[in-house]
């Protein structure tokens, strides 16, 4: 199903489904006493003031909005979060992969807006962490839909072992038993 | 003068509305409609789609000659008979 | 050809259990269409014009016996008995039923078969040449890489939701006869100054409204770097391709507005990256491992002239026909490639019936063929077989209805599906085609044309491939009537040019009658050996424009 994750904000993270820590807050709204997320617009034309709260700070990019335009940042901000604005867009998928394999992110990379259960899957891959789903996606649901293909050809940024990571652990085994 | 279409769901065969009848075969079984009550028919075919029956209703244009539906364009002409080219297949073979 | 070993069997049959959960999810109204419609594209499953079609693919159009049955079993039981071979070697099945398509799906994964990517934004089947291991100036089997970036590229991550499809082609020699220049990703093996073996890259080709011919970006990447070549590609692509318009998302696009220089800079960027990383070399034993899948199979030591051949080809006048036409020189001593011809006079092109298929398979079998090809022109190669087993090997083609002795002449003509099957198509091209073969059906004048490439599309997205004909036609919609242009001197092997639009269209009575005149106008102004290629380079559109519009 596809999601548009409204006021319920209802996080997925490791297997489970719980409250959403962070709030997203808009340019020009007050800043509450808490976790926040910001545009980026808001967060480089305050920076200063963003990173010298105490609450952990996160930004949303956009789908035209590389991770680049937060480099020199990153290691100051505890989660970025990629709004997929309508599912076809796969720019998200890059963005979270050069966070992790180029940025050396290791804060949380959350993904929300507009995208399919069955997209899941590949965004665990490439680095995303957590996602905002809507209020009737179980989490057997997405577990099951998550796990239906055993195995992956390519490398990614999760450093999952590969099928040809399994193919040359099955030749030492066979080569160990002769 | 519009006729409503759609695809079955599960088959995926071309089906044309008929009010009461529902969905029918044939583009000769259809009901024609003036704009307006294409526009009503729509809105029940959307229900139709809801119930998972069919997939992407929509309307088009045709005239009546001697008692026969007739589409307006050659797309639909071909949709309600089936391949030009394999007569052999499709609703004109039934 | 490669085997699937575990992980490759259970990947294709995962994905049929995956489809049938999607399935099940949108016949209990869980999904709607909009939420299903990307997953069933993703497994080649498209709603056309009367019917659910299935877009089976065929990896670098090489099929062995056992898949060849199977698709003929599949055709006949949930089709209507025939599918239609497609410009880029894949099988479509127009007849299916959503609901016995999971069914498909496990019975093809049985025989280590898939439907996967063969529709969607992300990368299509990797094509090759269908001469692959019998061409004698091939530099590798260009399979392998195939294989290698097939593996690569399914199901990947970052590339699944790309701007648009997206669609590489590699060949190992310097003869084109997989229309290269027209992929997105364009890769030719060849060999340095030094003899070291390694691929020149070419990106941004695509017909469809806006044609171009793919430029280099890579003058020559080493063997064990290409994959990370590729990928850097196709992460400049998924960043900064265009999705704001449908007919503006292609790499071609891209190319042409950031220009190949700076398209250039941003892959090296990312190439450095990649190779640094190591993690996209493959290691040369399972570069081995898939290369052995590809090695020719043992040939029999022959003298280059069978008298059997010989002898047949006096014998038979019929015979003798289509071995002038459909056979081709291998490069091993006694061998040959024998061309199938699926455009029989007044049929569909590329059309194949179910017991066509059995009986391809049959064949097979009886002559002990390991594989069978499937070419872009929409008909298909057995690639190794032996000059005195030609004649018998024509009578059983013959019986099938599939030894037409017309590959590459006037009758050998690409279509696509067009309004006859296709949901986005605005004219019909079947028909075209079939009246055009019967004008020039005469064995005779056929031969005296020579080599004559038409190619038709029944609408702007240019599956009939033609740009690429030496007589292209597109067929558009003129106020809900078919209406049809003619483009004259595209090619699609190595000398690849874009055809141009001689003129105002013609219904489809009026293009027959064009298509002939165009013909006759060659036949009057060509210098001897020319092809109508070489005459319509030599003097332009000119003498055609004049034939056809001036009164």
């Amino acid at each position: 199903m596809l999601t548009d994750s409204g006021s319920k904000q209802r996080v997925f993270r490791k297997g489970h489904i719980g409250a959403d820590d962070f709030l997203f807050v808009a340019d020009d709204a007050p800043l509450a006493d808490r976790p926040v997320i910001v545009t980026v617009t808001r967060f480089l034309a305050e920076k200063d003031r963003l990173l010298s709260r105490p609450a952990p700070l996160g930004v949303r990019l956009e789908p035209a909005e590389s991770p680049e335009l937060l480099r020199s940042d990153l290691p100051k901000l505890k989660l970025i979060e990629l709004h997929v604005g309508y599912f076809k867009d796969g720019r998200a998928f890059s963005w979270a992969r050069i966070l992790r394999t180029r940025l050396r992110f290791t804060g949380e990379i959350r993904v929300t807006g507009h995208f399919l259960l069955d997209q899941i899957a590949f965004f665990l891959r490439v680095g995303v962490d957590s996602f905002t789903l809507p209020g009737n996606w179980s989490e057997t649901e997405v577990e099951k839909a998550t796990g239906l293909i055993s195995n992956v050809y390519q490398p990614s940024a999760d450093h999952r072992p590969t099928i040809l990571d399994l193919r040359r652990r099955a030749t030492v085994t066979a080569t160990a038993a002769e | 003068m519009k006729v409503i279409t759609a695809n079955k769901l599960t088959f995926g065969e071309v089906v044309y509305w008929a009010q009461s009848r529902g969905w029918q075969d044939s583009l000769q079984q259809a009901q024609v409609l003036n704009d307006a009550d294409a526009e009503d028919a729509l809105k029940l075919a959307a229900g139709s789609v809801q119930r998972c029956e069919v997939v992407a209703p929509y309307a088009f244009p045709v005239r009546v000659e001697h008692g026969r539906i007739i589409p307006v364009s050659a797309r639909e002409q071909i949709r309600a008979r089936g391949p030009s080219v394999r007569p052999d297949v499709g609703k004109q073979a039934a | 050809m490669y085997r699937y070993d575990e992980f490759d069997a259970r990947l294709v049959r995962e994905r049929a259990e995956q489809f049938r959960t999607q399935v099940m999810r949108r016949l209990n109204g869980e999904l709607s269409e909009d939420e299903f419609k990307p997953l069933r594209l993703q497994n080649g499953l498209y709603l056309q014009l009367h019917s659910y079609m299935l877009r089976i693919a065929v990896p670098y159009g090489t099929l062995s016996a056992i898949q060849m049955r199977k698709l003929g079993s599949i055709s006949r039981r949930f089709s209507k008995g025939y599918g239609h071979f497609t410009t880029r070697t894949n099988l479509q099945l127009h007849w299916v039923r959503l609901i016995d398509v999971p069914d498909i799906l496990h019975e093809l994964a049985e025989v280590e078969m898939h439907c996967m990517q063969t529709s969607g934004n992300n990368v299509r089947n990797v094509t090759a040449d269908p001469f692959a291991g019998a061409a004698a100036d091939e530099i590798e089997d260009p399979r392998i890489l195939c294989e290698i970036i097939r593996q690569w590229s399914t199901l990947h991550p970052e590339f699944s939701f790309l701007p648009r499809k997206f669609k590489i082609c590699v060949i190992a020699s310097e003869h084109d006869r997989a229309a290269l220049l027209s992929h997105d990703i364009a890769i030719q093996a060849i060999r340095n100054a030094g003899g070291e073996a390694g691929y020149r890259v070419c990106v941004g080709g695509g017909l469809g409204r806006t044609p171009y011919l793919a430029l280099e970006v890579g003058s020559f990447v080493p063997k064990p770097h290409i994959l990370a070549f590729i990928e850097a590609i196709l992460r400049v692509y998924n960043e900064a391709g265009r999705r704001d318009n449908l007919w503006k998302a292609r790499v071609k696009i891209l190319v042409h507005q950031l220009g190949i220089d700076e398209i250039r800079r941003r892959v090296e960027v990312e190439f450095a990256e990649l190779k640094q990383s190591g993690m996209l070399e493959l290691p040369p034993a399972e570069i081995e491992r898939i290369a052995e899948y590809f090695a020719p199979p043992a040939f029999d030591e022959l003298s280059g002239d069978s008298p059997e051949f010989e002898s047949a080809k006096r014998q038979s006048r019929p015979f003798a026909a289509w071995a002038k036409t459909n056979v081709h020189d291998h490069k091993t001593p006694g061998y040959a490639l024998a061309t199938i011809s699926l455009k029989p006079i007044g049929l569909t092109p590329g059309d194949c019936s179910s017991e066509q298929m059995e009986g391809l398979a049959d064949i097979m079998e009886s002559f002990r063929f390991a594989e069978i090809r499937v070419t872009h022109e929409q008909n298909m190669v057995f690639p190794h077989v032996r000059q005195k087993d030609l004649f018998h090997l024509w009578q059983r083609l013959d019986a099938l209805g599939l030894a037409t002795a017309n590959h590459g002449l006037v009758t050998d003509i690409i279509a696509c599906p067009g309004l006859d099957y296709c949901d986005l198509a605005n004219a019909r091209s079947i028909p075209i085609a079939q009246e055009i073969a019967r004008r020039f059906a005469d064995p005779g004048l056929q031969a005296d044309l020579g080599e004559l490439k038409i190619k038709i599309s029944g609408c702007i997205n240019a599956c009939g491939h033609h740009h690429l004909g030496h007589i292209g036609i597109l067929g558009v919609d003129r106020k809900g009537v078919e209406n049809y242009q003619i483009l004259l001197g595209g090619s699609g092997a190595e000398d690849a040019t874009l055809a141009e639009i001689l003129g105002p269209g013609f219904d489809n009575e009026g293009i027959i009658g064009a298509v002939e005149n165009v013909i006759e106008t060659f036949r009057q102004k060509r210098a001897p050996g020319e092809r109508f290629l070489d005459t319509y380079r030599r003097i332009g559109a000119a003498p055609f424009k004049e034939r056809l519009y001036a009164h």
